[in-house]
């Protein structure tokens, strides 16, 4: 075989692998500080997570020694499965995932299409748009706390100059409204971020469908729901998910709204309240594995609906 | 001269809009009034919140709890924002979290960009991989290693220190960073770097003298991102951090506590305060760099 090989070609295609394996060499020294780093943040705490799931670790040591445990956190008498609070704790998440991603959507879409037609301080507006996105989930809450306040709120107050809150008994929104005051909260900041990434989806149209469509007749309604909207699903799939995604980890605005009370905790606050308030890291890390197995189930959900649109 | 330009501006107008201006001059002007009445509701939507936590940093504490309410502030005072600035807590925050998220954007980019070279520059097997690597971790949920990271911090000695943040911040900056400044580095063409590949220059040259000036823009807006995300950050650093004295500005802002009054008055105006002064270093550079954001974002959303 190697006798009906001609030899100049060999040493040349050999020159060429020597210098791609320099090349291949090179390129791994250069991610090798990316790749420790992730090894080391993320891939070796997700290891150890799913180990600390499977014992009894509690995060003073010395009250008793780690054990073993097997799956009693998950399935165990106190585990995870009888868990009522964290059954609990996925309602109030999921609930709060459809309002917020339902409503940035539709918002965020008709924002979009305002911005996308062209007018004198369309510039200004998209700068407008970033701020709320700009604004910390932190100092965002702080600032809506303060304005759904009961008494000195400003929102109850505008409710009230226009009579659609009764002068007398105005509600208590955290108290009485908690999942609206934090969705509220969160609509207001998320909604301007979703539209940009629309926008950018509706900008890659070509206008001449459009004009083609009007040439024949269409309507404006005709045209977003043949023209616009098909041609948008890919941008909208794409940020319903990360939506989705961001959604079920709240986290930020729920705590700064009501702590760590029992009847409006989120999957994340009931999961941190676990680990560092109880200081229960074995039980925690249990639960760390069954939200991340929750959002699994969305990401799963979210794929097959995007392969079924593919081949219909 | 002024006819071909009218006839290029007609044809370049798209047909619909032609339409539009066929109908009926009442029709038309309900259609504007609507189109900008509908501006004006998403402006003030947008900016209303952050008007109204500056106009309750300017009124003093006594007018805040006043009803009815007042919408602008009769007499504009600077005491909430004297007040907060007169302990060090704030400022000490404020100190806190410009270290973590300076400190966490630097690193960031360091790795990142030598990453990002690496990812968009060689070709090798495996590359591919490690793209598929670094797009999980930007999705993913940062709970679910607390408890883990938690126990790691108590043994290597950094719970309830600075370094913990700084630490476990890569999380979700690094992997963003390198996806971000790959798809920088991948749009250069490549004569540039064969140019000085010719003149003898030694890869890590052609890196720091030939490609870092180049994507500079893209390092800019990616620092910024991630320094946002630094800033924001309140999960973990709710669960590592205690002291006061090493609160970041999100802890802070969660734990004003009233010096004067009842002990149960949210002191809001200093709240407000120190929402806005923490806030408007952010909004301004957005501003400025807005158009980068938004090309670094949707390369970070849509193309994934």
């Amino acid at each position: 075989m190697s006798s009906v090989a001609t030899p100049a070609p060999t040493p040349r295609r050999r020159r060429r692998t020597r210098l791609q394996r320099r090349q291949t060499r090179l390129a791994w020294l250069l991610l090798l500080p990316a790749l420790a780093a992730v090894a080391f943040v993320a891939i070796y705490p997700l290891g150890k997570t799913v180990y600390q799931s499977f014992t009894d670790q509690e995060f003073l040591a010395g009250v008793s020694p780690t054990k073993w445990v097997g799956l009693h956190n998950y399935f165990g008498a106190s585990g995870i499965w009888h868990d009522a609070d964290f059954r609990h704790s996925i309602v109030v998440t999921i609930k709060f995932t459809l309002i917020t991603v339902s409503f940035e959507f539709v918002l965020g879409l008709i924002i979009a299409l305002v911005v996308n037609s062209s007018f004198r301080g369309r510039g200004a507006m998209r700068a407008v748009m970033l701020v709320p996105w700009a604004i910390p989930t932190v100092v965002a809450a702080q600032m809506w706390k303060w304005m759904l306040d009961d008494t000195f709120g400003v929102v109850s107050d505008l409710g009230k100059k226009a009579h659609i809150l009764s002068r007398s008994n105005a509600p208590s929104w955290l108290a009485d409204h908690p999942l609206m005051s934090v969705s509220a909260v969160d609509i207001w900041k998320t909604t301007p971020f979703v539209a940009l990434l629309l926008l950018a989806g509706l900008q890659v149209i070509p206008t001449d469908l459009y004009e083609a469509a009007a040439v024949d007749g269409a309507n404006k309604l005709h045209q977003f729901w043949r023209i616009t909207l098909p041609l948008l699903v890919p941008a909208i799939l794409v940020t319903l998910i990360f939506r989705t995604l961001d959604a079920l980890r709240v986290f930020d605005v729920f705590y700064v709204f009501f702590g760590n009370r029992p009847d409006t905790q989120t999957m994340a606050i009931y999961d941190q309240s676990t680990i560092v308030g109880d200081g229960l890291v074995g039980y925690g890390a249990a639960l760390s594995v069954a939200i991340f197995l929750v959002i699994s189930l969305f990401v799963v959900i979210y794929v097959t609906v995007m392969r079924v649109g593919d081949q219909a | 001269m002024s006819t071909v330009a009218e006839r290029a501006t007609a044809r370049d107008r798209p047909v619909a809009r032609r339409l539009w201006l066929r109908r009926s001059p009442v029709r038309r002007f309900v259609g504007r009034l609507g189109f900008w009445l509908l501006i004006t509701v998403i402006f003030v939507y947008a900016l209303f919140p952050f008007y109204w936590a500056v106009r309750s940093a300017f009124t003093p504490e006594g007018q805040l709890f006043d009803t009815p309410i007042k919408y602008f502030p009769s007499h504009p005072t600077l005491t909430n924002f004297r007040e907060i600035f007169s302990t060090s807590f704030f400022t000490r925050a404020l100190l806190n979290s410009t270290l973590v998220a300076g400190s966490v954007t630097l690193m960031a980019l360091v790795i990142g960009s030598l990453a990002a070279y690496a990812l968009g520059r060689f070709r090798f097997r495996g590359r591919s991989a490690v793209l598929y690597l670094m797009l999980s971790m930007t999705i993913f949920p940062q709970i679910a290693i607390l408890g883990a990271l938690y126990t790691m911090m108590r043994d290597f000695h950094l719970y309830d220190r600075l370094g913990s943040l700084i630490l476990s911040y890569m999380i979700f900056t690094l992997p963003f960073t390198i996806w971000v400044l790959t798809s920088f580095m991948r749009a250069l063409p490549g004569d540039l770097e064969e140019a000085a590949y010719v003149d003898g220059a030694t890869p890590l040259q052609v890196f720091y003298k030939v490609l870092l000036p180049l994507i500079a823009p893209g390092l800019v807006t990616t620092g910024l991102l991630a320094f946002i995300s630094a800033w924001n950050e309140y999960l973990y650093a709710i669960s590592f951090i205690q002291s006061t004295d090493k609160y970041t500005v999100p802890l802070a802002i969660t734990s004003f506590v009233g010096k004067t009054g009842s002990a149960f008055q949210v002191p809001w105006g200093q709240i407000m305060a120190a929402t806005v002064v923490v806030t408007l270093p952010l909004i301004t550079a957005t501003l400025i760099l807005q158009r980068r954001i938004l090309a670094g974002l949707t390369a970070g959303a849509v193309k994934g």
